[in-house]
């Protein structure tokens, strides 16, 4: 008994760890006041402040655009990797693997500061513009698309696209009607991965980026990492916002893959 | 001639890509590393990491924030996952989710929340090394519960169970038995962990107050200071040591990667 209180007296403690600084952010997003705990009475001030900001709205509207694009061409591009790699010779498959496997293993710092300097002193025609930003984004996210793929394509009844060969369907209708559908949902967990990825990145954005542009992690991380507290207090709003977003995506997938098993 | 398409043709693209940006800059990289800023041949800038004081300052720093950061995710993480999967608990993976959803939330966002939080209990000013450390178990535990958590739900119940009808108590079947079991977690809960920690500069800078220089810090510093070959050095010696690690733990697999955490 004792040990059945233990254990959940632990597990609450972990959790108050991870989730009161949140929590604490997100119950003063709902005062206007520069330092969090002086309570200047309920408002909405920051959220109205906030929305009115054009600059943080640009910087969230760019934000997201971006992790799009880059979502839409890694999955292609890992997408077709993937279908390669599988009907590709061994040894082949296993060097293209392998440098995919570099990305994700790498230290971030490591593969942004290799590209900054591949830009910066070869590429130098895209040194620091919306370009080198998008295939930053793309080394780090197209090596995710290629690794949710990959397992799918191994499950697949390798019969199946014979057969529609042997059916009259063209290679490429064989493709699209056989392959694709068979392994859509691991095309489907690359993609939300690559927009997770895009999203949390500071280090590659950084190294990058163009001077003028910024995402919500490089122009957060400018604006506090002074020493002192935030200039910006609509910031907690914003982060209150993308907590609560985060944490409804989770819970509505959670009971979307119960719904699957279930089935 | 009729050009035979193939289905593993489609890995053209991805292969030109990877050798214009992953192999070709680490190539360009290596270069740096061994010239001078005039371009002559040198072992100078390798030399410098080990005499320098300030870069054997980061490495140092370095190395003791990712030390006590995955030591402190191990002895915070293993007993999680260990309750959640190994002691009949009921819905322990809903549970399970509550301690990894940090993951998905933009990291910067959650190192300034720590912060605010941090300066409002006035333990900010205090100690910058300790706010780092604290800052890094913050963003890093999920990812080490997570992998924990997949060895230890897997584990075959009969093997622990023989264990104890062999006499063992609970504590030598723990130590003889589960432990070693759990090795294949705890390896990749530390890749997860101790590698980020040694270079992620964001966290030490908001919550060190910028004087916490680790070595990811350095290599932006020579970053911003255009001095590309000290930069390259340094990041080749990072690599390196991610491929002795890689190559001691035998190798990269890809269910070591968590940081999708199996929710897509």
């Amino acid at each position: 008994m004792v040990k059945r209180i233990l254990k959940y007296v632990f597990l609450a403690l972990v959790l108050a760890f991870v989730y009161t600084p949140i929590l604490v952010l997100v119950v003063f997003s709902f005062t206007d006041t520069v330092q969090i705990g002086t309570w200047n009475g309920f408002s909405f001030n920051l959220y109205v402040k906030l929305f009115n900001d054009a600059r943080i709205m640009g910087i969230v509207r760019d934000t997201i655009v971006l992790a799009l694009t880059a979502a839409i061409i890694s999955t292609i591009l890992g997408t077709t990797a993937a279908i390669g790699i599988y009907y590709s010779k061994k040894r082949t498959a296993s060097i293209l693997n392998a440098a995919n496997n570099i990305p994700v293993i790498n230290a971030e710092i490591v593969t942004a500061l290799s590209l900054a300097l591949t830009f910066a002193l070869v590429l130098t025609f895209m040194n620091k513009t919306y370009a080198s930003l998008l295939i930053g984004h793309i080394v780090i996210t197209a090596p995710f698309v290629v690794l949710s793929v990959t397992p799918k394509l191994k499950q697949m009844d390798p019969h199946i696209y014979e057969a529609a060969l042997d059916l009259g369907a063209t290679p490429t209708k064989a493709l699209f009607s056989v392959v694709i559908p068979d392994i859509l949902p691991g095309m489907l967990s690359g993609f939300m991965l690559s927009i997770t990825l895009s999203l949390d990145d500071y280090i590659v954005t950084a190294f990058t980026k163009p001077e003028t542009f910024d995402t919500i992690s490089t122009y957060v991380y400018n604006a506090v990492k002074v020493a002192g507290n935030s200039k910006v207090p609509e910031l907690r709003a914003l982060s209150a916002l993308i907590f609560a977003l985060i944490i409804i995506v989770v819970i509505m997938m959670n009971i979307f893959k119960k719904k699957e098993t279930t089935k | 001639m009729k050009l035979a398409f193939s289905r593993k043709h489609l890995c053209i693209p991805y292969a030109v890509f990877l050798v214009l940006f992953v192999i070709a800059p680490i190539l360009i990289m290596l270069y740096y590393a061994f010239t001078d800023s005039q371009g002559t041949f040198t072992l100078a800038n390798f030399g410098k990491i080990f005499t320098d004081v300030p870069t054997i300052s980061a490495i140092l720093t370095s190395l003791a924030v990712a030390l006590l950061t995955t030591f402190l995710c191990l002895l915070i993480g293993y007993p999680v996952a260990y309750i959640l999967a190994r002691t009949g608990m009921k819905s322990s993976s809903t549970l399970l989710l509550l301690f990894i959803t940090p993951m998905w939330i933009n990291f910067v966002l959650r190192i300034n929340a720590f912060k605010e939080f941090f300066a409002m209990i006035n333990l900010l000013d205090k100690s910058a090394f300790f706010n780092t450390v604290i800052g890094m178990v913050y963003d890093f535990l999920p990812f080490m519960i997570l992998p924990l958590y997949t060895t230890l739900i897997k584990m075959d119940k009969n093997v622990i169970e023989a264990s104890q009808d062999l006499g063992a108590n609970k504590f030598t079947t723990f130590v003889q038995v589960i432990l070693p079991l759990s090795m294949p977690g705890i390896i990749s809960g530390i890749t997860m962990v101790f590698m980020p920690t040694m270079t992620n500069y964001v966290v030490s800078d908001i919550l060190g107050r910028m004087q916490i220089t680790i070595l990811g810090k350095l290599i932006e510093n020579y970053f911003m200071q255009n001095n590309w070959n000290m930069g390259a050095a340094i990041s080749m010696f990072l690599l390196a040591i991610m491929f002795l690690f890689t190559f001691f733990t035998g190798g990269f697999k890809n269910e070591d990667n968590t940081r999708g955490g199996g929710l897509w």
